[in-house]
């Protein structure tokens, strides 16, 4: 399985920094419209961190207008421009899919490591 | 046309330049070496027969460590390729990855993983029988497999149920998305046949 992963190592990114389940999460996510590009970003609770190697992914989740939306990343795409730690949440578990049932603020918050 | 014996090690992704996700079978193929060219007057056919996986001697038996000695090293696995370019080929020459290019179209040919004893339903996609309206015992039954009297018998072909998978498959038309000249990899698009590790030829259709 070696050769399997060193045969895509250079695709791999090393500029992704540490974060788990639990963080709050800045993804800065390049958007192509016709010939230009920007950037747009996600920002939400990462709730998930998911496979290994080249085809880790991680899914953010945040409330918007009130209504729940998840993205998810490969964690070595190149369609990432940055991904931003602002809080360091303490939980749990690694898998942080009872937020989908909770309502309100109970939904967002998550306890900061301090 | 050429082609190239190979290993297939199993399934990734890659993304391109536009960020896209492409899903990639990685095969480790060669290096080959020419063990034999045959020839329309000696054997009837024009075919170049390729050899792959340098083993020890002690593992090949002496028929083939004779015909192998004539030409190259101790090779495990032969194949033969018709419509070779055989105009600069030896004996011997070595062949690797370096044939192809990324945006290769090939044909990939493998053996297809045994799948046992199945009936209609996974072997051929029938659809079985009904689950509700009074039904029993026909829920993956193949349904009529032919008229009465006339033909008193059942049509050659009819799909059954058999022994399926373990044969030779071919897919065509598989493009090539990296190559690794260094580590003998080569990085096509989408499956192919066979398990991991398993032997596959890859010839080249188009550039």
């Amino acid at each position: 399985m070696d050769k399997l992963h060193d045969s895509v190592a250079h695709q791999m990114r090393n500029d992704i920094p540490m974060f788990k389940a639990g963080d709050t999460l800045v993804v800065d996510v390049k958007v192509r419209e016709g010939e230009k590009e920007r950037i747009q970003q996600f920002k939400g609770i990462c709730i998930a961190r998911k496979g290994t190697g080249i085809n880790e992914t991680f899914t953010v989740r945040k409330i918007s207008n009130g209504v729940g939306v998840e993205r998810i990343f490969p964690v070595h795409s190149p369609n990432i421009a940055k991904i931003e730690r602002v809080a360091l949440g303490r939980v749990r578990r690694a898998k942080l899919y009872y937020l989908r049932n909770l309502k309100g603020r109970k939904a967002t918050r998550i306890k900061e490591v301090r | 046309m050429n082609g190239i014996i190979g290993k297939k090690i199993g399934l990734t992704r890659i993304f391109d330049q536009h960020g896209r996700n492409i899903p990639v079978t990685v095969i480790e193929a060669g290096p080959c070496y020419v063990t034999q060219i045959k020839t329309q007057e000696k054997d009837g056919y024009n075919a170049v027969q390729l050899g792959f996986e340098e083993v020890r001697e002690k593992v090949l038996n002496k028929p083939k460590l004779g015909h192998l000695k004539k030409s190259s090293k101790a090779l495990r696995i032969l194949k033969e390729f018709r419509d070779f370019n055989s105009n600069e080929l030896q004996p011997g020459s070595e062949i690797t990855v370096d044939i192809f290019k990324p945006g290769d179209i090939v044909s990939v040919t493998g053996k297809s993983k045994g799948k046992g004893f199945q009936g209609g339903v996974k072997r051929h996609g029938f659809r079985g029988g009904p689950k509700t309206h009074g039904q029993s015992d026909r829920f993956r039954a193949p349904g009529s497999i032919g008229a009465s009297s006339s033909p008193s018998r059942v049509w050659k072909g009819m799909r059954m149920a058999g022994h399926m998978g373990n044969k030779t498959v071919t897919i065509r038309n598989m493009k090539v998305v990296e190559v690794n000249p260094e580590k003998n990899l080569l990085l096509v698009k989408g499956s192919v046949p066979g398990a991991r590790n398993g032997i596959i030829s890859i010839t080249k259709l188009k550039d």
